[in-house]
């Protein structure tokens, strides 16, 4: 497999407008073999999953199936849960991400993550934000956050609701603008790859729009995973799917291939909702 | 032999009386409903048991008010007849010589050994005798009396559709509630004692004089000046914070983020026996080992001090007790109490909170020092002041090895003494109960019971507002 | 997948920083442990240092010997009556110390040398023989064993522990020859190691004392030579040296800065080498009351105060507590009155002990005139102090019973008192019971309070009811704590395992009642 992977290191600040058909060529993270134990009890088995660059990778699947655990092997969040153990190897630019050599919390940001229901932190909008670019040593003074800060916001579309209120805390907003906070401050990491695990499955129809525009438009800039319930959800905003059951990767493809015609029984089943 | 009943065990014989009541009461109630049953088609609304119980709550009651009356006044009542019947000469003796001259007597009339002692003695105790005996017989026999007429009266509403069990019940639930009411009637039997005494107190010394004094000298002199008894309890306790609140609160981080639930299953336990040692045990360890380390380490810094000369005089008082080793005990003490809470407000910040922190890229410290702490930080505090409550009033520690000098010293190897020590040493040994000295101490109950009231309090409100927010 | 490119995983500036941030990251965790580290090396500290001292009073020495108990002494006015021969303790303590002196003859008979060997028992130390004669007259006139302890110092001194004492050995090579005035000469003594110490210990206020014994007999070193060494003979004779080999013993401090003299060494010393004083088993610790005299002081009293005291705290606490819970949980209305009761619970937990005892000096005792030092006052106090605890484990052990059995009770029918007594409350009662024991726990060793209300009065008779004076086991640490004698440590240190012992046993039932029990719904 042809690896040569671009070393664009801040792939927001350069790659607009990428062509789609372009970055599907280079798997940005590939995964290998990968599996899962809680305390022993398997998981997840045998993954084997390309994710590529500008573009959204939905994983589907009945709940417990594992798409939500394999998720988490993708910025090593495993390793946060006693007696998680993961196996096989993960690639991302070349380099075995699960190798105990890297470390999880550099590896961590460059992989964002938004989690399935809004967990701003308790302090001030602004904090929130900066939070991820003070820790890391993103920035040298207080201008260079402010920037970080509104480009952050206005990526996340919440910069017009929020711009005057920057010193209220995070818990304030409501449900959607909480989430989209969550993703600003994802985002303020300058991270490569998103991961977002049900991102809107406590938000109402409306924000849920709002944030599948988001995600949308974030595709542009970054390598999204999100795992959703939602087939619908899926087949809005993902270009590629990927189908769980039981902790094994069923299927995966182009979004309008498995929406349209699954290769396997177990998928159709699913998508026409004989099952799930 | 008025006088022979005056030897009565009452004890056994109001035990023996109010069985007696409660199983007839019981019997009369559950026979009479029986016959009902046996004369015939009577369907009944209660069952035969709830009528026997209606009417021995009817026995109970009146038998069992006069009961409690006869054990809390009956002493109370022999004494003051007593009183009046004494001989002139008895009326120079001061209140509390004569209260224990009474004692004296109620106790040789107890054990009968009499027979030896004085003739004035011997009379005061006969007449005793005889008093209590005939108060002893007027109870039982009202008594008994009481409970026929409360049976009789419970009898005759036995009938088939009379609603027993409803009346039951809800005697029962009275009686539920009078014993939740326990605590309001202790709180306030707390707070009317210690006003009550305190009143009297300020009735002979002011206010400001107690509050704002320097001068403490209870024992000897009136000088009732409470500020170095202030100043120590709050540095002892101010000590024992600075033990108890690092090590509380890092031990709990580390139980509730680093150790495994192995560990935490054992260590928990293990950290919670050190507030379930007695503390009179504490004491006595502060007073053999700690104190005397305190001491030789004073010691050994003043002839360090003088050798390199920067004093010639000792630096250090090296006191044999002292406020850093009854604070330094007392700080071990403590220390659960801010572990258990803070452990409990760790654990309580939700898991998302550390899930997004982990996400972001930061360490585990940095996520308990910049996220987790700052949402505990309320429960935190509130665990906090409940251990500097539970510090100032602490009492044994300080009283072992604290020491019995008023005085206003930051040295901490000096022996400072506190409220509570104080409290103690005026209300142990003989009190007389209107001298100002024992009446101070009640005083000094007062600003204790307050101050940790207030500390209470507020942490108990702040745990709440706190949980609130998380659940 | 050749040549992977350089990322921002390992360029040089972050990882630069991230080492940083491991570092603190592992200092912080260092902390923690610290902490933990500390409080339980606390917790060992404690328990240990209480242990070691505990383990001095394991064992004590007592004098055994078989005396006659001569009419004449013990009832010299020939008033054989159970009273007179109790009173007659002197009587009793003539027998036993003639008895012991007769092995001295060499002593002299002076009155200081008879005062000074009366010290190695203490007079009171024969009241329970002569309660024993009272109670078996027919021993008059008859030979019995009789075992005495001996006085609190030369206990200490035979155990070592006060005054210092180091042994030490004399080489087979030492002639013994009679000195003048009745003492002893040892010829090439190898005694280096006696005079280093005896250096090292240098004087401050007379000499340390050194002592040689043999058999029965001890000598003690008057002057020190190169050649030779002089004793002077204390007990036994010269002739009792021949023979085995020789013991050495030094005693650090000078005899002018102890209670316990040289004579008084000497006799203790040649009585155990007799097999007169012997080391046994402390069991009078638990079988005997309070007293002055260390060596004859016991627990017993405090025990059973302890327990009579418990007896009427679980009888009020714990029906109280378990009913107050019952109606707060099951019954009570949400009203103004409930919250308050609520409020007040949760308050009376953290209210200091001693403001419960401030109650029960002006309540119980003041008002009530209930008697004084009693354990039917302490143990309402410490029903009051505990109760809360109590209330809060039994609503706890109420919660935990889903409601589920409470519908299906009322569902059959039951009345709401029938569904909470017959169905909700045995479910609950094992809680409830680790609750109230945790709550007597407490109370067991609870001291303060019951300061207050007298109870640290000395007690030399057992309580045989709830309205006797009477201590409690707390209350005896404490007094026993401020004695000054050195004595006392040791006997303190045990009486706090006594009551360590019993809470753990307290706690070992509570934690198996939780795992019999432990139910999940």
């Amino acid at each position: 497999m042809d690896t040569t992977a671009q070393t664009d290191h801040d792939p927001a600040l350069t790659g607009e407008g990428a062509d789609k058909a372009q970055a599907l060529v280079y798997p940005r993270i590939d995964c290998k073999d990968v599996s899962v134990f809680y305390s022993g009890k398997q998981a997840v088995f045998d993954v084997s999953l390309p994710v590529y660059d500008r573009s959204v990778t939905a994983l589907i699947g009945p709940s417990g199936c594992g798409k939500s655990t394999f998720l988490r092997c993708l910025n090593r969040m495993n390793d946060t849960i006693d007696g998680a153990k993961v196996t096989g190897e993960i690639f991302m630019d070349g380099e075995n991400i699960n190798s105990p050599e890297v470390d999880p919390v550099l590896l961590r940001s460059r992989v964002g993550m938004v989690f399935q229901k809004p967990n701003p932190f308790p302090k001030s909008i602004y904090d929130n934000i900066a939070y991820g670019p003070r820790i890391h040593g993103l920035v040298e003074d207080r201008q260079e956050l402010d920037a970080i800060v509104e480009k952050s916001l206005r990526r996340a579309g919440l910069w017009q609701e929020v711009k005057d209120r920057l010193a209220q805390p995070g818990t304030s907003l409501s449900g959607g603008q909480q989430q989209r906070l969550c993703i600003a401050r994802a985002i303020a990491v300058r991270p490569e790859v998103i991961l977002m695990d049900e991102p809107c499955s406590s938000l109402d129809p409306i924000a849920t729009a709002r944030i599948e525009e988001l995600i949308d438009e974030l595709r542009k800039r970054y390598c999204i995973v999100i795992v959703t319930h939602s087939m619908q959800q899926a087949a809005r905003v993902s270009q590629r799917t990927a189908f769980f059951h039981l902790g094994h990767l069923v299927e995966m493809g182009d979004t309008d291939q498995i929406f349209t015609s699954p290769r396997e029984r177990r998928t159709e089943d699913y998508i026409t909702g004989r099952f799930g | 032999m008025v006088q022979q009943l005056g030897q009565l065990p009452m004890g056994w014989l109001l035990t023996a009386l109010l069985v007696f009541v409660v199983t007839t009461g019981f019997s009369v109630g559950r026979i009479r409903a029986e016959r009902y049953l046996v004369s015939g088609g009577h369907k009944f609304h209660s069952r035969g048991n709830y009528h026997g119980y209606y009417v021995a709550m009817w026995g109970l009651l009146p038998t069992l008010l006069i009961a409690a009356v006869y054990v809390l006044f009956s002493q109370t009542a022999v004494f003051g007849l007593l009183n009046s019947e004494l001989p002139e000469g008895f009326h120079t003796l001061s209140k509390a010589e004569l209260q224990s001259y009474l004692e004296a007597v109620a106790g040789a009339a107890k054990t009968g050994g009499y027979a030896g002692a004085d003739r004035i003695f011997a009379t005061v105790t006969s007449r005793f005798l005889e008093l209590s005996g005939s108060l002893k017989a007027a109870t039982l026999a009202a008594m008994s009396l009481s409970a026929i007429g409360g049976i009789a009266y419970a009898r005759r509403k036995v009938a088939p559709d009379f609603r027993a069990r409803l009346k039951v019940e809800r005697g029962a639930e009275a009686f539920l509630f009078l014993c939740a009411a326990i605590a309001i009637a202790t709180t306030v039997g707390i707070v009317a004692s210690l006003l009550y005494e305190s009143l009297r107190f300020f009735a002979q010394v002011p206010v400001t004089d107690f509050l704002f004094g320097t001068r403490w000298n209870a024992q000897t002199s009136a000088e009732f000046g409470a500020l170095p008894l202030f100043f120590g309890t709050f540095m002892i306790a101010l000590i024992a914070m600075f033990v108890a609140a690092p090590i509380g609160l890092f031990a709990a981080i580390y139980l509730s983020e680093y150790a495994s639930v192995r560990t935490r299953r054992y260590m928990k336990p293990l950290l919670e026996m050190l507030a379930g040692i007695p503390t009179v045990v504490y004491g006595f360890f502060a007073l053999l080992v700690i104190a005397p380390g305190v001491r030789a380490a004073a010691l050994g810094i003043n002839s360090l001090l003088i050798n390199i000369g920067v004093t010639s005089e000792p630096f250090l008082a090296a006191q044999p007790t002292s406020a850093l080793a009854a604070g330094l005990v007392m700080g071990v003490m403590v220390i659960p109490f801010v572990s258990s809470l803070s452990d409990d407000v760790i654990n309580a910040v939700p898991q998302t909170l550390r899930d997004a922190a982990f996400a972001m890229g930061a360490t585990k410290s940095e996520t308990i020092k910049q996220i987790i702490l700052p949402a505990a930080l309320p429960g935190i505090v509130a665990s906090m002041l409940l251990a500097v409550s539970r510090a100032i009033g602490e009492t044994m520690i300080v009283v072992m090895a604290a020491g019995q000098r008023a005085r206003i010293s930051f040295d901490p190897s000096t022996d400072l003494t506190t409220i509570t020590v104080q409290i103690v040493a005026l209300l142990t040994g003989e009190t007389q109960f209107d001298s100002p000295k024992t009446l101070s101490a009640f005083a000094l109950g007062l600003v204790l019971f307050l101050v940790t009231l207030g500390f209470n309090l507020i942490a108990l409100r702040v745990v709440q507002r706190y949980r609130e927010k998380y659940e | 997948m050749n040549n992977p490119p350089e990322t921002s995983l390992q360029s040089e500036k972050a990882l630069k920083r991230l080492r940083r941030r491991r570092a603190a990251d592992t200092r912080f965790r260092m902390y923690g442990l610290a902490a933990l580290g500390f409080a339980l090396f606390s917790l060992v500290f404690l328990i240990s240092a209480i242990a070691w001292k505990a383990s001095g009073a394991v064992t004590y020495h007592v004098v055994k010997t078989d005396i006659v108990l001569t009419p004449e002494r013990i009832a010299p006015d020939g008033n054989a009556s159970p009273e007179e021969i109790t009173r007659n303790i002197e009587g009793f303590y003539t027998l036993v110390r003639d008895d012991l002196f007769a092995r001295f003859p060499n002593a002299g008979d002076s009155l200081p040398v008879r005062q000074d060997f009366s010290a190695l028992v203490d007079r009171l130390a024969v009241l329970p023989l002569a309660r024993r004669v009272a109670r078996h007259p027919s021993l008059i006139g008859q030979s019995v064993t009789v075992q005495v302890p001996v006085s609190d110092d030369v206990d200490l001194f035979l155990k070592r522990s006060s005054p210092r004492s180091i042994p030490f050995r004399i080489g087979a090579g030492a002639q013994i020859s009679p000195g003048q005035g009745g003492g002893m000469v040892l010829t090439q003594p190898d005694l280096d190691s006696v005079r280093a110490t005896l250096t090292a210990l240098g004087e401050h206020d007379g000499v340390p004392s050194v002592f040689v014994t043999s058999q029965g007999a001890v000598a003690r070193l008057s002057d020190l030579g190169d050649e030779a060494a002089s004793f002077e003979l204390l007990a036994g004779d010269v002739a009792d040296f021949g023979g085995t080999p020789l013991k050495g013993l030094i005693v650090t401090v000078p005899e002018s800065r102890r209670t316990i003299s040289d004579l008084q060494i000497a006799w203790a010393l040649a009585l155990r080498s007799e097999g007169v004083i012997r080391r046994v088993p402390h069991t009078s610790l638990l079988t005997r009351t309070d007293s002055t005299y260390p060596e004859l002081a016991g627990s017993l009293a405090a025990i059973v105060g302890s327990l009579l005291t418990m007896l009427v705290t679980g009888m009020v606490a714990i029906p109280m507590g378990i009913f107050a819970a019952i109606f707060l949980e099951e019954f009570a209305p949400k009203n103004r009155l409930t919250q308050l009761i609520e409020v007040n619970i949760n308050n009376l937990a953290a209210v200091p002990s001693i403001v419960f005892g401030l109650l029960g000096a002006t309540l119980l005792l003041g008002t009530f005139g209930l008697p004084r030092s009693a354990p039917l006052v302490g143990g309402l106090v410490l029903a009051l102090l505990i109760l809360p605890v109590v209330i809060i484990a039994a609503r706890a052990a109420l919660r935990a019973v889903p409601p589920s059995i409470r519908s299906g009770a009322l569902a059959v029918g039951a009345s709401r008192m029938q569904a909470v007594f017959h169905h909700v409350l045995p479910l609950a009662f094992p809680g409830m019971l680790t609750g109230a024991i945790l709550g007597m726990a407490r109370a067991l060793g609870e001291t303060a309070p019951l300061l207050l209300i007298g109870m640290v009065a000395f007690v030399a008779e057992v309580p045989s009811s709830t309205t006797d004076e009477a201590t409690a086991l707390p209350v005896l640490i404490y007094s026993w704590a401020s004695n000054a004698e050195r004595a006392w440590e040791p006997m303190t240190a045990a009486v706090i395992v006594i009551l360590l012992a019993l809470l753990v046993i307290m706690n070992v039932i509570v934690v198996m009642l939780r795992r019999k029990f432990e139910r999940r719904w």
